[in-house]
């Protein structure tokens, strides 16, 4: 392959990813537009909070136990060289409500409940539903797509909150029940150092963004989907993978703003 | 023909991506008939269908139904359009995630606000005229083909429409599924007083129910009139199709090389590195 064909490749592959770029951006705009729907009936959205939300609830409850369980190990491992192992409630909560939280649950909650989205979506579209809704004088955007998109952006909030506590929860049952931390220093220090704005805010603020992100991939891609089985197994692939960097990216930007150190 | 058809096609060009699938169609369904679009699979029937719902644009021409352009309406006047329009797919389309009843009541629940007592008599209603009043409980995956598709019909009669399309009704039925999804069409439309579409490439099942029938070949119309013109009819295309015989202007073999050339050949490379 020569120079120029490789270029005009990579110029392909760049101009191909603006494109839909800028396609998903318009489809996020006509979610938006036709979101009424999502919040006058409200029971809609309600029951898709059920599915994405409720239903993702074991894995979030568990997987935040057992990360508060080994942010416990690890912590008092680190902090008794230093002797502040009381420091290890502020650890654990700082960790989880800054940062653990929010992103592992934003995580789970795309490989969950946003690949769900995209199958159900792109298999809808497949077996003609959406279709036929459409010929039905029934908008699918409004009608399927934006309870399920304010399903997620209301869910993942929450659910990084229950990620947290659980979090804590498992941090405490390791480092005090277990390693006989201090309990009063445990709870007293975490109190003292976790902020409400700067810290469980900011929390709520970045889970909040990572809904809207999960969301808006899960939903574009399970509409975009080629109808077909391989189109949908490969829309469902790109919702996970590209849920997951962009959580991790755009973590690094919040973080970076929110960021008090400099 | 009646001097007020339902639906008027004139001079319909459509084309993706500058391949023409549809070239000059012309065709007009009259009020209270139930007119045919036959051909071969990818001929562009279904994409004539589309056109008539709105759910695509002409390259050029227009599509009128009910005397307005379907393309020229804005949203909200397609929706209006669309409201009076029932449409069956080809295979059926039901939402999996409701129940039969659900399902007919959808369309009901959407656009009025008709008390849920009212809307169980007239779910119950729809579902007796296609025969599956007692199936009003079961979900999309625990019926056949053939209840799926009937299931369907009475979703897209649930607003009494003044159209009705058939997108291949016929298609993956036992004899019997399909005797009677013929009959139920050909029923409603004479009971309801409305208009409809039937696409098909079934010859024997639809000539028995339809009034008049256009053929389509590779996006034009190559021939048109009543069943009984069309089953007597010298064109060698539809006598081809209609009688169902191999030999005749539609090849067996896509087109392709030399027989000879195409052995001799070097193998072609397998598609992937998996192959």
């Amino acid at each position: 392959m020569s120079p120029a064909d490789v270029l005009r490749r990579l110029g392909r592959a760049l101009t191909d990813r603006i494109w839909r770029l800028g396609y998903a951006s318009r489809f996020m705009l006509m979610t938006l537009f036709y979101s009424g729907t999502a919040f006058k009936r409200f029971q809609l959205t309600m029951r898709e909070i059920y599915f994405t939300g409720v239903l993702s609830l074991i894995i979030i409850l568990v997987s935040g136990l057992f990360v508060g369980m080994v942010l416990g190990l690890q912590g008092y491992d680190t902090l008794q060289r230093y002797g502040s192992s009381e420091a290890l409630g502020v650890l654990v909560a700082l960790s989880l409500v800054r940062e653990l939280g929010p992103v592992v649950s934003a995580l789970l909650f795309a490989s969950r409940a946003g690949s769900a989205i995209t199958a159900e979506i792109g298999l809808m579209k497949a077996t003609e539903q959406l279709s036929a809704m459409e010929m039905m004088a029934v908008n699918p955007i409004a009608r399927v797509v934006a309870p399920r998109f304010w399903a997620g952006v209301i869910s993942m909030p929450l659910l990084a909150g229950l990620f947290s506590a659980m979090g804590v929860l498992g941090g405490y049952l390791v480092g005090v029940q277990l390693i006989g931390v201090d309990e009063g220093s445990f709870w007293s220090q975490m109190q003292a150092a976790v902020d409400f704005r700067q810290d469980i805010m900011n929390g709520v603020i970045k889970s909040f963004v990572f809904g809207v992100i999960v969301s808006w991939i899960a939903v574009f891609e399970g509409y975009d989907a080629d109808p077909t089985a391989e189109g949908v197994s490969r829309a469902t692939t790109r919702t996970v993978v590209t849920s997951s960097l962009a959580i991790l990216a755009a973590d690094f930007v919040l973080t970076a703003f929110m960021f008090r150190g400099i | 023909m009646s001097p007020d058809p339902l639906v008027e096609i004139r001079d319909l060009n459509f084309a993706y991506d500058n391949r023409a699938i549809l070239t000059g169609i012309n065709m007009t369904i009259p009020r209270g008939k139930v007119v045919a679009i036959m051909g071969l699979s990818g001929c562009g029937k279904t994409t004539t269908l589309r056109l008539i719902g709105g759910q695509l644009r002409p390259t050029s021409g227009a599509v009128r139904v009910a005397g307005r352009v379907v393309h020229e309406l804005d949203e909200t006047g397609l929706y209006q359009l669309r409201r009076r329009m029932g449409m069956l797919f080809q295979f059926g389309a039901l939402f999996t995630d409701m129940s039969v009843y659900d399902n007919v009541a959808f369309q009901m629940r959407e656009h009025t606000d008709l008390p849920e007592e009212l809307i169980h008599d007239l779910v119950l209603m729809k579902l007796h005229a296609v025969g599956l009043r007692g199936a009003h409980h079961l979900m999309p995956t625990e019926l056949s083909g053939g209840m799926a598709r009937r299931v369907a019909l009475a979703r897209a009669i649930s607003l009494d429409p003044m159209l009705m399309m058939y997108d291949e009704p016929f298609a993956g039925l036992d004899p019997i599924s399909l005797s009677i999804v013929g009959e139920l069409i050909r029923k409603l439309n004479d009971a309801l007083g409305i208009s409809s579409i039937v696409v098909t490439h079934d010859v024997q099942e639809s000539l028995k129910i339809v009034d008049y029938v256009y053929f389509v070949s590779a996006g034009k119309i190559v021939a048109e009139g009543s069943a009984e013109e069309i089953k007597h009819s010298r064109e060698p295309f539809v006598h081809q199709f209609i009688w169902g015989e191999s030999d005749g202007p539609v090849n067996f073999h896509y087109p392709a090389q030399s027989y000879r050339q195409e052995l001799h050949a070097q193998p072609a490379r397998p598609s992937g590195w998996w192959s």
